[in-house]
């Protein structure tokens, strides 16, 4: 049996209430999803996951105004909330509290509604006298293939990747990648991030649903054409500086990887060390963050794509230098764009504090619309949303005094 | 036996701060409480069949280690929330 919970929303009156109607204007007639092509006459939906709940930004059709809806779990750490571009209309949200275990919940009603899986995703039990894994958070969601409803993802910390058939309902291990004799030492001991070491950036390509991609921190970048049932890793030419040796063939700690929709072979990745490119068939990785500043640097956490041009990508760089601050290099905040696949880099900071402002960008909470010129969106840690209505020329704040935020995802609707 | 749920828990109880449930040990009775309240074990017992490191259970008055622990006639459970920071 299914729990069935009803979302608590904020009794403010304001914009910051979404009405029933406005849910159900919003769930009738999805389009499609920010990364998978040509502009179309839709509003863009944020859906931001935070360390004290989920939150739902609609826009207008100017992408100047905005209504939030939540927070959703208000309390839960949710550190992923994703629409299925699919059916256009089903959300899973990843969370857990400070007490509670992980789960996942399930929407069909934006968030009017929610339902906790069945079968959360959980390792295998180990052997008694034995020490068994233990899922601590759902970090990453990723819908299946287009051909393949239903079909859900999962990557958790520790490293552990999860597949359900059911539209997120119930969840198994992947035994070939999660039971492989090879995992402990792709993933090392070295305890990952800081807050958990942890698999992400499940990709599947778009032409083909047997051949997926994954990131984990640590471990690095791995490949399977066989839908999971082997894997090989895919970190050539990348950096592990933090590593005995720093040209390994694993362990590396790409931060967030991304394939391109429209030309799959193109993939970018923004790594603890560096930006990097990578052309399939090939196999080894082009450090594009070369071509950054010097006095910036291409240490970040997120990396986001133009919907329509494999050539244009977006980061956020931070402060790796000394101790690692993870801030804004020099405390004045700025994306960068390359236009020519890394090879150049503009600084995008008109509008952004020109100094003493610390920003820290997560991994997944640097975002792309599917809107012509692109709007993109990132939050902070510090609880702020920005847009730039204009890919990137100009920045003016969307919402702040949020709680930390984790992720940023964005959809159109109609 | 009467079972003492904490806050976090309710939205699983609909809302009830004490329930009734049994068995004779803890693993019973959380198996009997997952029969009722479906997805209530996984959030306070992980995978491994260990007790979450923010949930303690106390058993007649008695710290419970782990789900091993024998629950007597006539004793209470009670369901804690630890400290889990901010």
């Amino acid at each position: 049996m299914v729990k069935t919970l009803r979302s608590k929303k904020p009794k403010a009156k304001s914009k910051a209430k979404t009405t029933e109607k406005d849910s159900r204007k919003a769930s009738t007639k999805l389009k499609k999803g920010a990364r998978a092509g040509k502009p179309r006459s839709t509003r863009v939906v944020l859906l931001v996951g935070t360390r004290k709940g989920a939150f739902i930004y609609r826009g207008d059709k100017s992408r100047k105004q905005w209504k939030v809806d939540g927070p959703h779990f208000l309390g839960s750490i949710v550190h992923h909330l994703v629409l299925d571009p699919r059916d256009q209309q089903t959300l899973l949200l990843a969370a857990r509290t400070g007490h509670l275990g992980p789960t996942v919940f399930r929407s069909t009603d934006w968030g009017k509604t929610w339902k906790e899986a069945q079968q959360p995703p959980a390792f295998r039990k180990a052997p008694d006298g034995t020490n068994g894994r233990v899922v601590d958070h759902v970090f990453w969601l990723t819908p299946g293939h287009a051909s393949q409803p239903g079909v859900w993802y999962a990557g958790t910390s520790p490293q552990g990747l999860f597949r359900s058939e059911d539209g997120g309902s119930t969840w198994s291990g992947m035994d070939t990648f999660n039971e492989h004799p090879m995992l402990p030492k792709w993933i090392g001991d070295s305890g990952g991030t800081p807050d958990g070491p942890k698999l992400h950036s499940i990709l599947v390509d778009p032409r083909n649903p047997e051949h997926i991609y994954l990131g984990m921190s640590g471990g690095g970048v791995f490949e399977s054409m066989d839908r999971g049932a082997s894997w090989r890793p895919l970190n050539k030419g990348v950096a592990a500086d933090f590593l005995p040796d720093p040209n390994p063939e694993y362990g590396h700690d790409p931060h967030c990887v991304l394939l391109h929709p429209l030309q799959p072979d193109r993939l970018y990745q923004q790594n603890h060390c560096g930006i990097y490119r990578l052309d399939r068939p090939g196999d080894t990785w082009v450090r594009i963050g070369n071509n950054m500043p010097k006095e910036v640097g291409d240490i970040g956490f997120p990396i986001t794509l133009h919907p329509r041009d494999p050539e244009t990508a977006w980061v956020f760089p931070m402060d790796g230098t000394e101790v690692w601050p993870r801030t804004s290099p020099g405390g004045k905040p700025a994306v960068y764009r390359t236009r020519d696949g890394g090879k150049s880099w503009k600084r995008q900071d008109r509008g952004l504090p020109a100094g003493k402002a610390w920003f820290t960008v997560k991994r997944q909470a640097f975002a792309a619309d599917a809107g012509d010129p692109v709007g993109l969106y990132f939050g902070t840690t510090s609880g702020e949303i920005w847009t730039s209505p204009d890919e990137g020329k100009s920045w003016r704040p969307l919402a702040a005094y949020m709680p930390h935020i984790y992720s940023v995802e964005t959809a159109m609707v109609g | 036996m009467r079972i003492f749920v904490p806050n976090p828990l309710h939205s699983y109880t609909r809302g009830r701060a004490e329930v009734e449930g049994a068995g004779a040990s803890l693993g019973e009775l959380l198996a009997d409480l997952d029969r009722r309240y479906p997805g209530f074990r996984f959030r306070i017992i992980d995978e491994q069949n260990q007790i979450r490191p923010h949930i303690r259970f106390f058993v007649g008055g008695e710290m419970a280690r782990s789900i091993a622990h024998l629950i007597n006639p006539g004793e209470d459970v009670q369901i804690v929330c630890a400290l889990s920071g901010g």
